[in-house]
């Protein structure tokens, strides 16, 4: 056999044999991935929107929202967002009141911010009492006319929060994906 | 050279031939994972599997793998293993997955695993290669647990993610941050180092 064929064989059989194995390990692992994924998701859900005995997955104009209902009255929205953060991308689950005029919950599914830092808007760990502290704040909130936040003082609006010291774009980053997308999605769903 | 014992083929890697700390192999992930314990550890751990799996399949395959093609082959062997290493934790250890994010699809271009193949494993039989990829990997392992552990624990105060300093410990932020990594990472190199010096003379 000539060397250049022998080439050839050989690593066209362990290109082979190797693609088959991947293709196998992923018919395994992609439902447990996929599985996983989905409960974050439905655990997103729930935690920020308003207490409600059903919930009515629609698409409108590329955003998925998740309609709560209580006795089949319209009481929260929820719709996953994202964008760029100070480092990374972050992906939020927003929820919000019928009208967009309240926020009614809001959950991080990912961010790979600065450790002890940017990830504080996720898990402050210095904030023993509260490490959700910075995320909490946006539960019931205004978002007329826009989320604005302060730095280094309690926030005195209805619509303002308290940026992170230290990670103040970070912080920023998380108030901007909600302006934009409150915009959009509102518009989306043909709200004034 | 004198053919090395079974038990010193093991050992090399561990302080000798340390890849870390004496060959300063494999340093992208060494810094970039090592904010916590638990990350040194999933990282070292998953580099290991793929240099161990790795390594037996280079040797078992060494005669028959054309000297052209050898390190085409080595990469398409260490990327499957790669790829099954982290989709199995991806599907079982969710958190982890996330927390190591592209490190761990990074380990295919881990020098220290192309490395071993090219110097160890393809020149020598399975049973040594075995024990030479161990060797390495538990020593990168354990070089990986020691400076996540210095690392998370002055950087936040916790190890494995329990409370280890007393409640009024201000946490050395830097420690958790990139000039962290180096500042640990230059502090062990220059122990270790020392310590070869001294043994030396």
């Amino acid at each position: 056999m000539s060397n250049t064929a022998k080439i050839i064989i050989v690593l066209t059989a362990i290109t082979l044999i190797s693609g088959a194995v991947l293709a196998l390990l992923d018919s395994y692992t992609r439902p447990k991935i996929e599985s996983y994924r989905k409960i974050q998701e439905n655990n997103a859900i729930a935690e920020v929107l308003p207490e409600n005995d059903r919930i009515k997955e629609i698409v409108q104009d590329g955003y998925v929202f998740y309609e709560a209902y209580r006795k089949n009255e319209l009481v929260g929205v929820a719709f996953q967002i994202s964008g760029g953060g100070y480092q990374s991308e972050l992906v939020l689950m927003l929820g919000v009141s019928p009208d967009f005029s309240r926020i009614t919950g809001l959950k991080i599914l990912s961010q790979v911010e600065t450790p002890g830092l940017g990830t504080k808007i996720e898990k402050d760990e210095s904030n023993k009492q509260d490490p959700g502290w910075f995320i909490n704040q946006f539960k019931g909130l205004r978002t007329l006319p826009s989320i604005t936040y302060v730095k280094n003082a309690a926030p005195s609006r209805e619509t303002e929060i308290q940026a992170i010291t230290g990670a103040t774009v970070s912080s920023k980053a998380v108030v901007d994906i909600l302006n934009t997308h409150i915009k959009k999605a509102k518009a989306a769903r043909n709200i004034e | 050279m004198k053919q090395k014992t079974a038990i010193q083929e093991f050992l090399k890697g561990l302080w000798d031939e340390n890849p870390v700390l004496v060959s300063l192999l494999g340093l992208c992930p060494t810094l970039a994972v090592t904010v916590s314990a638990i990350n040194g550890l999933a990282m070292g751990l998953a580099a290991t599997f793929v240099l161990l799996c790795s390594a037996f399949l280079v040797s078992l395959l060494r005669k028959v793998i054309p000297n052209q093609v050898r390190i085409a082959s080595y990469i398409v062997i260490i990327a499957t293993f790669v790829t099954i290493a982290d989709r199995f934790l991806a599907a079982y250890t969710p958190d982890i997955s996330k927390a190591l994010g592209p490190f761990i699809p990074l380990i295919i271009v881990n020098c220290i695993i192309l490395g071993r193949m090219e110097a160890f494993a393809s020149k020598n039989g399975i049973g040594r290669s075995l024990l030479d990829a161990l060797g390495m990997g538990a020593g990168f392992t354990l070089t990986l647990l020691v400076l996540s552990s210095i690392r998370e624990i002055l950087g936040s105060g916790t190890w494995f993610g329990m409370q280890l300093m007393w409640p009024s410990f201000a946490a050395w932020k830097v420690m958790v941050l990139p000039p962290g990594a180096f500042l640990t990472l230059g502090c062990m190199i220059a122990a270790a180092n020392w310590i070869n010096t001294r043994r030396r003379s």
